[in-house]
């Protein structure tokens, strides 16, 4: 009798906790869109939000615009369209792999940053300004520089921090931020020996972060990489889960925990790589969308990996709109905007809910 | 009350094992069988090699040589999800890095069972119901793993390991952080399961109360093994452990028990 009625309620509250999930996930993509919308049309050029979804019709469906809306649908589609999108990808994208990336290194501090991956990226960025690398590749050569040399620092952290247990947590760390320091050092270097100013502003761009570079031909590619990342990462949830156990309890749980580390690295250095190229690091959305999210709806992965990519594309819109209009004509950068808004925000939420991480 | 009911005992036989790690001999050539539905205790001093052996059997951990068997079959020649759904183990890892709610941490014991994101079965869901009833952590199901007490902690932990189903359960210094009565009733459900039970246990008088046979380890060596009136002696304890110690029979069960006097030189007859 008692089974019966524990079984009808165990089924209640499944069907409840599904129900709560597709609901926040319509939700979110509804907020999205909505985000989307309103962040091409805002601008100096202000454009009402109809005649931006007019223009975006257009261009989807090969339709005609009037002579007097060319310029608009120019700014519409060509400017704002492509870096609007790449907030969403971006944000998404960061949101993303610092949730898989605290669970690789097992650490809360981790961000999609923390295994040396923007400042190789930097550095490949400047070397292609001040040693003119890769000019065979006109515009795209930064780009191209900048993810050679995000995943070479991959490459690099992944042999040094390699032993015979496999990639363990701290050594990876350790080794990040070591080489992350290297890597700082080559870049002055290149800065103190290049003849002009231009590498001090490739410097400040790749460590500070932007989306002013967002064009429809490097949109397709990181959306792509992201995407397929993320579809990967998802897949991973269980395991990612089972990491957070500890590696003996892992093992004992039929997880290779080596085999998944070395996964999650490839995954998310390839993810981190292909964002770094196009954006810069673009700091705390990578750091702290995890751990918001977490504070909201609770650690398994199942959900955070759902949840964390939308809740990181809006923060990562509504950002970039502040950074580019508050100040107008002049930007601000990105990742001062991400860190003056969201770090009120995560205090007060954490502070509520009493959040824990990694308490024993 | 019974947990297990899926997947009959299997034997267990750790044929030779031999560890080294960096010269270091933490295991020297351990053999031990555990016969199918036997509950068999571990014992021995610190750094004797008890965890050591435990890790070789749930994987995490390759024996320089040596084998593990299970019914016959060499465990370590099996995929590690296929051999992780056929034993289960409450390691000394009480932690997680993560705040998820007990109910999610019991559940993840599906997770050799499960591909990809598969959803669990109404089967699997009844499954960690019932683990979270027989270790008395079904009021605490929806709190974070975070928020207990280590004891609570473990009690959950236990309850994940029942949910994976085993054949053979493996249990590193279980009654850690337990209060006396979880002690004495974790104890007990070992007792009733059918599942083969190979356990690690510090304390000799609940070892002796709950094991069908004790094997002794030191050095990385097995010492002796047997049932446990003829394996808790006054000497084995002095030679293994280096204590004085004086084994009464248990009045109502007739287990050995052991008395301890704090003082080296305190018993009669010393030897």
């Amino acid at each position: 009798m008692s089974t019966t009625v524990a079984r009808g309620r165990t089924r209640r509250r499944e069907r409840r906790e599904r129900g709560a999930l597709v609901l926040q996930v319509v939700a979110l993509v509804a907020v999205l869109l909505l985000s989307v919308l309103l962040a091409i049309g805002l601008g100096p050029a202000t454009v009402a939000p109809v005649d931006t979804a007019r223009h975006l019709w257009a261009a989807l469906t090969g339709g005609t615009i009037a002579a007097d809306d060319v310029t608009e649908y120019q700014i519409i589609w060509q400017v704002r369209t492509p870096r609007v999108l790449l907030a969403v990808v971006v944000g998404a994208g960061l949101s993303v792999v610092g949730v898989a990336v605290q669970a690789l290194v097992r650490n809360a501090l981790a961000d999609p940053f923390v295994l040396g991956v923007s400042s190789g990226a930097s550095v490949g960025a400047v070397s292609v300004t001040v040693l003119g690398a890769f000019a065979s590749l006109g515009v795209h050569a930064l780009t191209f520089g900048a993810f050679v040399g995000a995943l070479a620092a991959s490459a690099l952290v992944y042999l040094a921090s390699f032993s015979r247990a496999g990639l363990t947590p701290l050594r990876l760390v350790l080794t990040g931020v070591a080489l992350a320091y290297g890597f700082q050092a080559v870049m002055s270097v290149l800065v103190y020996l290049a003849p002009d100013g231009e590498a001090t502003h490739a410097v400040l761009f790749w460590t500070l972060g932007g989306l002013g570079a967002a064009s429809w031909g490097s949109l397709p590619v990181v959306a792509a990489v992201v995407a397929v990342g993320m579809a990967v990462l998802h897949r991973c949830a269980r395991p990612l889960d089972v990491l957070a156990l500890g590696d003996e309890t892992a093992a004992s749980l039929g997880v290779d925990t080596a085999a998944v580390r070395g996964w999650l690295f490839v995954v998310t250095s390839l993810m981190t790589g292909a964002m770094v190229a196009v954006s810069g690091a673009i700091g705390f959305v990578g750091l702290v969308m995890p751990h918001l999210v977490r504070i909201l709806v609770g650690a398994s992965h199942a959900r955070v990996l759902v949840l964390a990519p939308l809740v990181g594309a809006v923060f990562m819109v509504w950002a970039d709109l502040v950074a580019r209009t508050l100040a107008a004509p002049r930007e601000l950068p990105l990742g001062v905007v991400t860190a003056l808004v969201g770090v009120p925000v995560f205090l007060a939420l954490m502070r509520r809910r009493g959040y824990l991480f990694g308490v024993r | 009350m019974s947990t297990s009911n899926a997947k009959a005992p299997a034997a267990l036989r750790l044929d030779r094992l031999r560890v080294e790690i960096d010269g270091h001999a933490l295991l020297a050539g351990l053999s031990l069988d555990v016969a199918a539905g036997q509950v068999v205790g571990l014992v021995g001093p610190n750094g004797s090699g008890k965890s050591t052996a435990l890790r070789c059997v749930y994987r995490a951990l390759r024996p320089t040589t040596g084998t593990v068997r299970l019914d016959e079959r060499d465990l370590g020649a099996l995929p590690r999800r296929d051999a992780a759904r056929r034993v289960a183990a409450l390691t000394q890892e009480n932690g997680s890095e993560l705040d998820f709610t007990v109910r999610e941490v019991v559940a993840l014991g599906r997770a050799p069972h499960l591909r990809g994101n598969q959803a669990l079965s109404r089967r699997e869901r009844e499954l960690c119901e019932r683990a979270m009833a027989d270790l008395d952590v079904t009021h605490l199901a929806d709190r974070g793993v975070l928020t207990l007490s280590g004891g609570e902690r473990q009690r959950v932990l236990a309850a994940r390991a029942l949910t994976q189903e085993p054949a053979v359960l493996l249990l590193d210094e279980p009654t850690n952080h337990l209060d006396l009565r979880h002690q004495i009733e974790l104890l007990s459900l070992l007792r009733r399961t059918p599942t083969t039970v190979l356990v690690v246990l510090h304390d000799l008088n609940l070892a002796a109360a709950v094991c069908d046979r004790i094997g002794v380890l030191a050095g990385g060596r097995l010492v002796t093994a047997g049932p446990p009136e003829r394996v808790l002696t006054a000497e084995l304890v002095r030679d293994v452990f280096g204590v004085t110690a004086t084994v009464v029979p248990h009045p109502l069960t007739g287990a050995p028990q052991l008395l301890y006097a704090l003082s080296p030189s305190t018993p009669p007859g010393d030897a």
